[in-house]
């Protein structure tokens, strides 16, 4: 199955119904290989349908072990990574933001069910990509950050802790309730302008009328969904698709599979149409028109003028001071 | 800076959509105090209010939100909130008078101000683990109540009222009227679907849970300082 191509078609519709010219996907052909950071994150074959019968352990089995300890240390760092605040992590999110349960939740991207799947081949950069390449790929990403360096303490807790909740699950096996749920394409073309409807009536008593989210102290309780303190342009979360997947099945919090099909599109395209940190990858290639080809031939609207303002248009990497300047 | 400033605005944001047109009029606490004299028989004089675990609850104003107090002023006075004897006294009141008593039960004293340092739940205290991890598995999919009511449950804007500190008698109460339909004036039903969902030992726990963790908090940091920590 190839899920690298089967989301494009939505792609285009989006960008018509943002007023953008459709641009062709030959582009997405192009990809070359000369190192550069393609799309971090591969696209994985969708999960079976199918009833969810995996339960990951009780915290409540863990003992006192040096194991049993990093995988508390693992949980710790994955519903509180603003632990790792200005070392890792450049913006307000938490891991359990999009996993909710601290990573236990079917269809909220749970942690057991991404553990089995990696490594996994990518075409894309022809690489083998290892579960700690796509940790990092979370931090540089989602969490615009720098990601913790292979084997060093935060990313041996957060394996540690995916690998014990995924205790007696199938490896190598794609299971059902991994990732989030794929939509039908939508109805209609996601519309940011019903789909500020939606955030308005559904999202904002949380999220803020201007999607900066809502703190206590130092605490990240509703996490911002644009500008500085989100994803960054590269995530996966800035996809329409995977957005409108995620907010389906677990948005709003407490009653998922509320919104309608198209009402999650629709939301999705609204929040993802707002600015956010640069692309970091934008730092190795010349242009923001060199970046959208690269690496935005997806269903995004990254390097697109909404509003009269091209997205993406910018040098602002949110609070990440960049590789040569910390 | 910039998050306090960009939180600040969310806070008003949601206030403002909240509190409908209560947000447009300035209330003056000095008339306030002046409209609380049909108030205190309840909710005391210095608004702290009254557990009473075996008659009607009166809940702490003193310190919640200006906009909260407002919305449910505004809600008993149009009978989205029931309750007999708030609809007779918030009828009494106009825009005007309603803006006063919430702006000054709200400066009346601060709600505690708890802990936000992040602390791990503990998997063996079932009512620790409800408020901060929730409970969602077999599709209960019920958040931790810290996931909208902030840390230690201090609240969050003016939405999502502070829990801490209130009496048991009235939030458990609260949660059995969103449960049985009585409640019906939180925003988008959320906190209805999530009451529907809890059975009765997680309200009468998550209840004593809230009401007694300001005085345990304390004694956790009073612990901790005599061990040095």
């Amino acid at each position: 199955m190839s899920l690298h191509t089967s989301h494009l078609p939505k792609a285009g519709t989006l960008i018509s119904a943002l007023g953008v010219s459709a641009l062709t996907f030959s582009l997405a052909a192009m990809a070359q290989d000369d190192g550069v950071e393609r799309d971090y994150q591969v696209q994985l074959p969708e999960p079976p349908d199918g009833e969810v019968t995996f339960t990951p352990p009780e915290e409540s089995a863990l003992g006192d072990k040096q194991y049993d300890e990093m995988v508390r240390l693992g949980r710790d760092l994955f519903v509180n990574t603003q632990a790792l605040r200005g070392e890792n992590v450049f913006n307000e999110q938490n891991c359990s933001n999009c996993h909710l349960d601290a990573g236990r939740l079917a269809h909220s991207a749970p942690m057991w069910a991404a553990y089995g799947v990696y490594p996994a081949y990518r075409g894309k950069n022809d690489k083998v990509n290892t579960l700690s390449d796509r940790i990092q790929g979370c931090f540089t990403y989602s969490m615009n950050g720098k990601p913790p360096e292979k084997g060093s303490e935060p990313l041996v807790a957060i394996q540690t802790y995916m690998h014990w909740m995924a205790t007696k699950a199938p490896n190598n096996t794609s299971l059902p309730g991994r990732s989030y749920p794929s939509l039908e394409e939508a109805a209609q073309e996601p519309d940011r302008e019903r789909g500020a409807e939606v955030y308005a009536n559904e999202c904002a008593v949380c999220h803020g009328d201007n999607g900066a989210g809502q703190f206590v102290g130092d605490r990240t309780v509703f996490p911002p969904l644009w500008g500085d303190g989100a994803y960054n342009w590269g995530a996966g979360m800035h996809r329409i698709n995977t957005a409108a997947n995620f907010i389906k099945a677990n948005m709003p919090l407490s009653k998922p599979y509320s919104l309608s099909d198209q009402e999650a599109w629709d939301v999705a395209a609204f929040v993802n149409s707002h600015e956010r940190p640069q692309d970091p990858r934008l730092r190795n290639v010349e242009s923001v028109d060199k970046a959208q080809e690269l690496f935005h031939q997806h269903n995004g609207v990254y390097g697109q003028e909404v509003d009269g303002k091209r997205l993406g248009d910018h040098a602002d990497y949110g609070e990440n001071p960049g590789p040569n300047d910390s | 800076m910039n998050k306090k400033m960009l939180s600040g605005l969310g806070l008003l944001m949601s206030a403002g959509v909240y509190a409908g047109t209560a947000a447009a009029l300035e209330g003056d606490p000095e008339q306030g105090k002046q409209v609380s004299a049909t108030c205190v028989a309840c909710h005391q004089a210095d608004g702290m209010g009254k557990n009473n675990p075996k008659a009607e609850s009166w809940p702490r104003l003193a310190g919640l939100p200006e906009a909260y107090i407002a919305r449910q002023l505004h809600d008993f006075k149009s009978g989205e909130r029931k309750n007999a004897s708030m609809t007779a006294f918030a009828s009494m009141l106009d825009e005007q008078k309603i803006a006063d008593v919430s702006a000054y039960y709200a400066g009346l004293e601060d709600w505690p101000e708890l802990p936000t340092a992040y602390h791990a739940a503990d998997p063996d205290d079932a009512a620790e683990w409800l408020a901060d991890r929730g409970d969602w598995e077999n599709d209960k999919f019920i958040p931790a109540c810290s996931q909208c009511h902030g840390p230690n449950g201090q609240g969050v804007g003016a939405s999502f009222p502070p829990l801490a500190g209130q009496h048991e008698a009235y939030l458990k109460a609260q949660l059995e009227n969103w449960r049985n339909g009585k409640r019906h004036n939180d925003p988008n039903e959320l906190m209805a679907g999530v009451a529907n969902r809890l059975d009765e030992d997680q309200i009468d726990m998550i209840a004593e849970y809230y009401a007694t963790l300001p005085e345990r908090l304390e004694a956790r940091g009073t612990q901790q300082e005599e061990d040095g920590q």
